[in-house]
């Protein structure tokens, strides 16, 4: 009985508030479709975005917040569908290196105003 | 025969172009006017005979003659004949061979137009240019001959991917590799000023005229692009930080800081290695640009052209071109001379930030977009870096530079700026700031958006103070030249105020709507009155009829097409453009619902303001012409 409910509850669409409508978009605008290189699931026809879609919507009609659902998804699918990567190790370089350019440009200007 | 030919000039314009660089090189070092004259004629023999290759693979295409294999692959009988020519620059052999045709253009010009007054950097700038010429030439003559014959002959032709099938997306190619190309004679340039041990100030001069043109086609053919990917691929967006898409922005980027950059080494020496630099690096950004759309090492929505192989050697081309340069100009940035130093608030200084944003943008972009790649070789699959990354480390920078922008041009070159004037003259600016900012909020914009909308509104009437108070200016060149910056920086700040208000616009509603039923999008009423059948030469297509009610009483007919050669469905979409903006419309499936009634999907979204975009891009390239143009007529009249 408990199984037949979940299964309605998913295959029937999700009608979420304009709010939450558009907090599920930008969401989704930030999940990449595994199936279609590049795309995110806000973008993309295949079938596995429209359940991906679905599962988002969802979890936002169940009170679940953005972080959480994000979470969710990456242990689903692979970290590889979230398109700003999460802060980790092996992404740190790609947060640090802006600040690097910055601070090393910054020198260099400073350095090229004291030339007489 | 016409194959052969072809295949005949193409090898003609690759010797023509080693006779082009020996004869330049020799010119350059002593009094050889003959050698000079020599190089100069190969330039312009190499030009024609690479243009009538091209013109020759158009006419193959018009013949569809099928024994080649580029034509059979990207043609077909049943295309629409300005299809049948725009697919000769629409695969990759024939985009090389356009490619190749411009570089031997810009060497050609080179040769004409560049420094009469100082012949030996000229010449020498001829001959460099005459060895990118050799090297591409040889990369379209051996590994990518749009000439190539087939052994089993198709009747019909595989055609191009419809998608590609688009006015703008014709013209879009050649547009952005005038930009790529006109690059190159900056590089040329900037490598014959190390060469010959030339001051800073004598390369800028040099080179920012040709920045200058190539970079406002850059920013034509991106723009092109970005509409082009708004309304064909059919989810409303126009940028995507696709790795396609950021291979055209890096260059771009980088372009924008050189022209700057140029201006001050021209002025005062500053920034000299600088601006040798950014040159060596845009025409090696452009180049990377080619490698990474052709080669398919990252797979994106647009990639092509899946060929490792190739993707090899331009990265050899690569190696060459950016190793070789960057090793020349750390031998010899001694000679360039130093500037004489500049106040924390002079022109020079804004100049340095400007440099210093762009750069650094560009390089987070290059960084994100290489980055799965460097995870993935080391073991680590399973990063990917989108869109969301993009705009999240972009935004801040891009947010200072409007900032910034307003007030360099009333700041003094070398000398210290902030006065209690500018003070005064800039707190006016803030009220527009305000004013733009509540502009955004009345939109329903996110704080981040509001953020920029003020900034830009700040920015924007500080471009109005600029106008305003050089006003009273002396000389047809300096008209050209503030006409120019005006044009170009209110042209960024219409983009970031079109960015912002595209930002605000509500998610699309999707219906499946059988015939007479109705759905609301944004305030409008959309019915779908009837679908029909609309099939076009080669295609076969089911067209909607929807009648729209709201502001105004429309019908819009966006279209489903079914391309039968390559077997590939596509969206027609279609769109209302008002002042407010958008009413965006597609077609998608029909679906049999349970009582047998055919239901189509129908997308429908408003976008606002999305003219805003086009309208900043149209500015910024004519910014750019503009300039072009002054310095140009600045150069004439100092000769």
């Amino acid at each position: 009985m408990f199984k037949l409910v979940l299964l309605a509850l998913v295959l029937q669409s999700v009608e979420l508030s304009p709010g939450q409508e558009i907090e599920a978009v930008r969401l989704m605008q930030e999940i990449r479709c595994v199936v279609c290189e590049g795309q995110s699931i806000a973008d993309s026809d295949a079938a596995l975005a429209q359940d991906m879609r679905l599962f988002v919507r969802t979890q936002f009609s169940l009170g679940a917040e953005a972080d959480s659902i994000r979470i969710a998804l990456a242990q689903r699918y692979g970290d590889e569908v979230l398109m700003r990567p999460r802060m980790s190790a092996h992404t740190l370089p790609l947060y640090l290196l802006p600040f690097v350019f910055l601070g090393v440009g910054a020198l260099l200007i400073r350095t090229a105003s004291r030339k007489t | 025969m016409i194959a052969e030919l072809g295949r005949f000039l193409l090898a003609l314009a690759l010797a023509l172009s080693v006779l082009q660089m020996m004869g330049g090189w020799r010119a350059s070092g002593a009094t050889a006017t003959l050698a000079g004259k020599v190089s100069a004629n190969a330039a312009y023999a190499a030009l024609v005979s690479v243009v009538i290759a091209f013109a020759l693979l158009i006419v193959l295409f018009l013949q569809s003659d099928f024994s080649v294999a580029y034509v059979a692959g990207h043609s077909h009988v049943d295309k629409p004949l300005f299809y049948k020519i725009a697919a000769a620059w629409g695969g990759h052999e024939g985009s090389m061979l356009l490619w190749c045709s411009l570089l031997v253009g810009v060497g050609a010009a080179l040769a004409k137009f560049a420094l009469n007054h100082d012949v030996s950097l000229k010449f020498r700038a001829v001959s460099i240019q005459g060895g990118l010429q050799i090297l591409f030439l040889a990369f379209a003559a051996f590994t990518s001959n749009p000439f190539d014959r087939l052994v089993d002959i198709p009747v019909q032709g595989a055609d191009l991917n419809p998608i590609l099938q688009d006015p703008a997306l014709a013209i879009h190619p050649p547009t952005l590799y005038i930009g790529y190309v006109g690059l190159s004679a900056a590089f040329s340039l900037a490598v014959a000023g190390l060469i010959e041990g030339r001051g800073g100030a004598a390369i800028a001069a040099a080179l920012r005229p040709w920045a200058l043109f190539a970079w406002s086609a850059l920013t034509g053919g991106i723009a092109l692009g970005a509409w082009w990917a708004y309304y064909e691929l059919g989810w409303g967006g126009w940028w995507f930080w696709d790795p396609v898409e950021n291979a055209s922005f890096m260059p771009w980027l980088i372009a924008a800081a050189l022209i700057h950059s140029a201006i001050a080494t021209e002025k005062s020496g500053n920034f000299a290695g600088w601006t040798c630099f950014l040159a060596i690096m845009a025409f090696s950004l452009s180049t990377l640009g080619a490698f990474l759309v052709r080669s398919g090492v990252l797979t994106s929505v647009h990639a092509f052209a899946l060929d490792p192989e190739r993707g090899l050697w331009i990265l050899a081309i690569m190696t060459i071109i950016a190793g070789g340069g960057l090793a020349l100009f750390a031998l010899r940035s001694g000679k360039l001379g130093s500037g004489s130093g500049f106040s924390l608030s002079s022109r020079e200084a804004f100049i340095g930030a400007n440099n210093l944003l762009l750069v650094t943008v560009a390089g987070t972009v290059l960084f994100g977009t290489l980055y799965p790649l460097i995870s993935g070789a080391l073991g680590d699959t399973g990063i990917s870096v989108g869109a969301a990354y993009f705009n999240f480390t972009a935004a801040p920078f891009l947010a200072a530079l409007l900032i910034l922008l307003p007030l360099a041009p009333f700041l003094p070159w070398r000398k210290q700026g902030f006065n209690r004037r500018l003070a005064m003259r800039s707190a006016v600016w803030i009220l527009a700031g305000v004013l733009a900012g509540i502009w955004a909020l009345i939109l329903g914009a996110t704080p981040i958006a509001v953020g920029a909308a003020a900034f830009a509104g700040w920015t924007l009437a500080g471009i109005a103070a600029d106008v305003w108070h050089h006003r009273v200016i002396v000389g047809m060149a300096s008209r050209f030249s503030l006409a120019g910056r005006v044009l170009a920086h209110a042209g960024v700040a219409a983009i970031a105020l079109g960015a912002v208000a595209d930002s605000t616009g509500r998610p699309e509603t999707v219906r499946a709507l059988a015939v007479g039923e109705t759905l609301e999008a944004n305030g409008f009423m959309l019915t779908l009155d009837a679908v029909q059948r609309a099939d076009g030469p080669n295609y076969l297509a089911d067209e909607a009829r929807i009648g729209v009610t709201g502001r105004s009483l429309t019908e819009l007919r966006p279209q489903r097409r079914f391309y039968t050669a390559g077997e590939t469905t596509t969206r027609e979409v279609a769109i209302r453009s008002g002042v407010g903006g958008d009413l965006y419309v597609s077609l998608g499936e029909p679906r049999t619902r349970d009582d047998g009634v055919i239901a189509y999907e129908v997308r429908a979204s408003f976008n606002p303001m999305v003219w805003l975009l086009g309208l900043g891009a149209m500015l910024i390239a004519l910014g750019g012409l503009t300039a072009f143009v002054g310095n140009v007529a600045a150069a004439r009249r100092r000769q």
